[in-house]
């Protein structure tokens, strides 16, 4: 799979990254080789075979339904980048 | 040309649990903002989840009770996207094995028939923040609180074919979470959201129409304004030969209308993935067990055992087993060695009455269950009678004591002593001799002049089938 | 003070020959003069590790100290420590003050240790060696014109330049061992699940995993025995016993059975660290250990399979860098998009971008099963792989790296040739086995890492196989010439 220049772009969206107009022809190219690395894969016959998602199998462990953490808010927000009667500000939220 | 309206409901119920999904940290509604979200909620570089309990107990509760099947793996899985009320730009939620598999509940609907709506599945994941979209400098205030706090997503299959069926689903759901003690219920605060996949096609086509998602109703009422408003919107848009769109619409409940969220028209690639920061869960016959004890009696059942156990009518049963703190409270009332006819009726009418007239909650009802109770047993024993009975209840509300006090305090007694009544009789028909003729003459409506004469001078306290005995005997001679 | 182990250190200790206040204030020293050539430390506490050191020396009088108490080692910079710069190596960490400590470091402050910084790390830990750090590249001591290894290269580095006794780093592709292997150190990435991964930044969850790096294998034992056991708030953490790691070091290796995968011998090895491999395991046949070749069929596709499950996960796992709560945020953004888009865009590096495009790209519609289903089932195959394998042998070992340090440079221009550095080590990530890197003969002055991975839960074994070789050889006692 080669990429070009408006797959880099929807990606690039996708994963709400702005790239340098200049550099992306650069990723599509270095993308598209890593692509052609793992399409090496497409040999390995894999019928029959589960995917595997943890290295060990284990089960979740539950955890008991108390309140453990207590109010940390102004530790938590004194290293935030805008912060106003405790809430975290960001750009409008459009709905 | 027909139309025909097809629905199927995802509604998120937040469980009732203390801390959140995957933190420690508290769901209590309310709080200061970001006081109750931990650095797990907040997505802090280096945390992870961990899985409370409750909300596996509490979704398996639900599976049970919509008979659904329960796997014995259930794995978590990441839903990525960004947005400002989703610290880790991913919900941790459920897409292959949720929790809950395919199940069923069947309604009561208007007419009086029974339908089946199948429950496609419910999963757990865990519920956003909120955005404060009050001016900030042109900014949007974030508050996550609400992160975190545990949700289980019940979504129905397109079975409806009415707005009424399609409230009456949602009703049912919303009694049955609330009878099982998993959810609040109170959807006013989002504990209880619904979400309406609307469709329209004409009457006798299989395929489906292109369906809208309504979102932003937070009562059963705007549930059915949103679907009545957007009905006809897409017959007016069919109608006229346009298309329906795919896409998300918000209920705004101040105009009564829906419209298109801009923000979510973009097409969503969610990218699910397994959470690698959680393992399959897996629900041991053992935990499965321990909800089904869990379980409490489920309205249908109770319905079914009030009609049965104390010769209900189904109208009454139905109106009892409502909620589940009312059927409990009836349960009290007839404990106390009450007729469970009457107890019925004095729950169902006089209570209700009374606390819907005071907008109270039977949580707070002035009159308890004993309260009542006491009441029902001197009007069974004629110490009052029924018309009394209601002057008693009043006083009760109102704190003057348990009902014998307050027959006390009052005189209100019945009098049943016959020789009493006799002689208040005797009086009447002494000053009355015209009216005496008169009924001997045959006017028998005249009984009723009688009886009013002797509660007249009794307060009403005069056991009223003893009056009319001793009246009829007296004037027939 | 330098040139001694933990082990001996801590007898210095014991026996009052030398403090920790002086042991810190010796190699606070050292980091102060050497490090500007080295670049092994993004950060360094040295208010702080005076402080830890004083209170280290009152219970050394006391008596109540352990085998760590009082040592000075650096934290990779992916662990959180609280109060102090937690960058991952990245922009967008830069103003990061941890409010927590994870659960590494809460344990190692508690066996005693004093920590004299943080150590420079690609960023992100996505890197094989070092180049992709915010703070710089970091020197191999042994030749400064070449590459430490990575991802935790200032750990490798600080360690072999003994600019401290030990260090943490993280491995979720060979980021302990390529990196120990290129500076002639020990490093060991147990079995996953072995340590908390609380408060270590994720790369990719299923793979990451904690672990000592130090100047040899009775080191690593001890630093193990502290940063090993369950954790209740990793979900992935293995409750599973924790044994004595020194109590082992010392067993016979007679009848040990040594399984050669061949695979890991074909082309693309170089000559001389494929003699400094043979030569070392003449070392074992020594001991009475038997060698035999096994076939680890599918290795040849551990990189292509880690290049989609690290990169998929990683994309999910650094979404939460959106300049709204903590982190980098970019210049007046003009809308939401604009926030998240230049504050990721400028915060995360070249290499970091790249992989959150590629998991992006495996995990979007339509490719999902054609890459990322694909690599969770090849990623089977070759832990079957190591299934079949220990059921013949105890051990396998083979090289940790396919070539001794390159140039600094030399790679950075094509991702790929720099991937497949990791050619050796990808696979007991996959797998989620313990492996271990220590330094063999080395070949033109630059050190030569022999790697053994060992079963489920056998970090014991590895240390064991590690130790009996480095009693006998010495090649971990070496220093780069001009830092002794």
């Amino acid at each position: 799979m080669s990429l070009d220049r408006s797959d880099v772009e929807k990606i690039a969206h996708l994963a709400r990254l702005a790239l340098d107009e200049n550099q992306v022809e650069g990723y599509a190219a270095e993308l598209s080789n890593i692509l052609a690395l793992v399409e090496q894969l497409e040999v390995a016959d894999t019928d029959n075979i589960e995917p595997m998602a943890h290295p060990l199998h284990m089960a979740q462990r539950l955890r008991e339904d108390q309140v453990t953490e207590p109010d940390r808010r102004d530790q938590n927000q004194a290293i935030a980048p805008l912060v106003e009667n405790g809430l975290y500000l960001v750009p409008k939220v459009i709905e | 040309m027909q139309w025909e309206t097809v629905i199927g409901l995802e509604i998120h119920t937040q469980l009732a649990s203390k801390s959140k999904i995957f933190s420690g940290a508290s769901i209590a509604y309310g709080a200061e903002p970001n006081s109750q979200a931990c650095i797990v909620d907040l997505g802090f570089p280096g945390v992870l989840p961990v899985l409370n309990e409750a909300a596996v107990d509490m979704a398996l509760m639900f599976g049970l009770a919509v008979d659904a099947q329960i796997g014995s793996r259930s794995v978590f899985a990441r839903k990525n996207y960004f947005y400002p009320d989703l610290p880790k730009g991913y919900q941790i939620s459920q897409f292959e094995l949720p929790i809950v598999g395919r199940g069923s509940l069947t309604v009561d609907l208007e007419d009086g028939q029974q339908k089946e709506i199948g429950i496609t599945r419910a999963h757990l994941e865990e519920d956003a923040g909120k955005s404060l979209h009050e001016d900030f400098h042109g900014m949007s205030g974030i508050d996550l609180n609400r992160a975190g706090t545990p949700l289980l997503e019940i979504v129905s299959e397109p079975d409806m074919r009415s707005i009424k069926e399609a409230v009456a689903y949602a009703r049912k759901i919303h009694q049955l979470v609330v009878y099982l003690g998993i959810c609040d219920g109170n959807m006013q605060e989002g504990s209880f959201r619904v979400d309406a996949n609307l469709s329209m096609r004409p009457k006798g086509q299989q395929e489906f129409g292109t369906r809208t998602e309504l979102k932003n109703i937070n009562s059963f009422r705007f549930l059915e304004r949103a679907m009545n408003f957007e009905r006809e919107r897409q017959i007016d848009l069919l109608e006229s030969g346009k298309a329906v769109v795919q896409e998300t619409r918000l209920y705004d409940a101040d105009r009564d209308e829906t419209r298109s969220m801009r923000s979510k028209e973009e097409a969503n690639d969610y990218r699910y993935f397994p959470d690698p920061d959680l393992l399959p869960v897996e629900i041991t016959e053992q935990r499965l067990a321990q909800a089904k004890e869990r379980m409490p009696e489920l309205p249908d059942q109770k319905k079914a055992r009030f009609a049965s156990d104390y010769q209900l009518s189904d109208v009454d049963a139905t109106l009892l087993t409502q909620s589940r703190p009312q059927a409990d409270y009836y349960e009290q009332v007839v404990a106390t060695g009450a007729d469970p006819k009457i107890a019925a009726n004095w729950v169902t009418v006089e209570l209700a009455g009374a606390l819907n007239k005071a907008g109270l909650e039977l949580s707070d009802s002035p009159v308890s269950a004993e309260h009542l109770g006491g009441l029902l047993k001197r009007i069974a024993d004629s110490t009052i009678s029924g018309k009394l009975a209601k002057q008693v209840f009043e006083a009760i509300w109102q704190g003057e004591g348990d009902a014998d006090t307050v027959i006390e305090a009052k005189g209100l007694k019945q009098i049943t002593d016959t020789g009493q009544i006799e002689s208040i009789i005797d009086e009447i028909i002494a000053a009355n001799p015209k009216q005496v003729e008169q009924f001997q003459a045959g006017k028998d409506k005249l009984l009723g002049f009688f009886v009013g004469q002797v509660m007249k001078q009794t307060q009403g306290k005069a056991n009223p089938g003893q009056v009319n005995q001793i009246l009829l005997k007296k004037l027939k001679g | 003070m330098h040139k001694k182990t933990i082990v001996e250190l801590a007898a210095g200790l014991k026996a009052r020959e030398f403090s920790s206040v002086e042991l810190t204030g010796h190699f606070l020293e050292r980091i102060e003069r050497l490090d500007g050539n080295i670049n092994a430390f993004i950060t360094t506490t040295a208010e702080q590790a005076l402080a830890e050191a004083a209170a280290a020396d009152e219970k050394l009088k006391a008596g109540d100290a352990g085998p760590l108490t009082g040592i000075p080692i650096v934290q990779k910079d992916i662990f959180c420590t609280q109060g102090v710069k937690t960058s991952c190596g990245s922009r967008m960490l830069d103003n990061f003050i941890s409010p927590y400590d994870a659960t590494v470091v809460t344990k190692l402050k508690q066996a005693g240790v004093v920590t004299l910084g943080k150590a420079n790390m690609d960023e992100f830990a996505m890197g094989s060696s070092n180049e992709t750090s915010f703070y710089g590249n970091v020197h191999n001591p042994w030749d400064r014109e070449r590459v430490p290894g990575g991802s935790s290269g200032g750990s490798a580095a600080a360690v072999a330049a003994r600019m401290a006794a030990a260090a943490t780093g993280t491995d979720t592709g060979g980021s302990i061992r390529q990196p120990a292997a290129l500076c002639g150190i020990t490093g060991l990435k147990p079995t996953y699940g072995r340590i908390s991964r609380f408060g270590m930044i994720a790369f990719a969850s299923s793979l990451d995993q904690a672990g000592p790096m130090t100047a040899s294998a009775e080191d690593a034992a001890l630093m193990l025995q502290a940063m090993a056991g369950f954790d209740p708030r990793d979900s992935t953490s293995a409750d599973h016993p924790v044994p004595d790691y020194s109590a082992t070091l010392g067993d016979s290796l007679a009848g040990l059975k040594i399984g050669l995968p061949k695979e890991y011998f074909e082309e693309g090895l170089d000559e001389g660290v494929r003699s400094s491999i043979e030569a070392a395991l003449e070392v074992y046949k020594g001991f009475g250990a038997e060698v035999v070749e096994i076939s680890l069929p599918n290795s040849a596709m551990a990189v292509p399979t880690y290049y989609v499950v690290a990169p998929a996960e990683c994309s999910s796992n650094l979404s939460r860098f959106d300049g709204a709560r903590f982190g980098y945020r970019c210049e007046d953004p003009k809308d939401l998009e604009d926030l998240y888009k230049r504050s990721r865009g400028e915060g995360f590096g070249a290499e970091v971008k790249r992989r959150i495009m590629i998991g992006t790209y495996a995990l979007s519609a339509g490719y999902y099963d054609a890459y990322y289903l694909k690599a969770q089932k090849t990623r089977h195959l070759i832990s079957d792989d190591f299934k079949q394998a220990f059921q013949q042998v105890d051990v396998i070992m083979g090289p940790a790296t396919p070539a001794p340090a390159f140039k600094l440079g030399e790679k950075t221009d094509d991702p790929v040739t720099m991937y497949l550095n990791d050619i050796y080590t990808i696979a007991a990530n996959l797998a989620g086995l313990p492996g271990l890197s220590m330094p063999v003969q080395p070949v033109n002055g630059l050190p030569v890492g022999l790697q053994l991975i060992g079963n489920y839960f056998a970090e014991a074994k590895l240390l064991n196989v590690a130790h009996k070789f480095q009693q006998e050889t010495g090649w971990h006692r070496l220093i780069p010439e001009g830092l002794d």
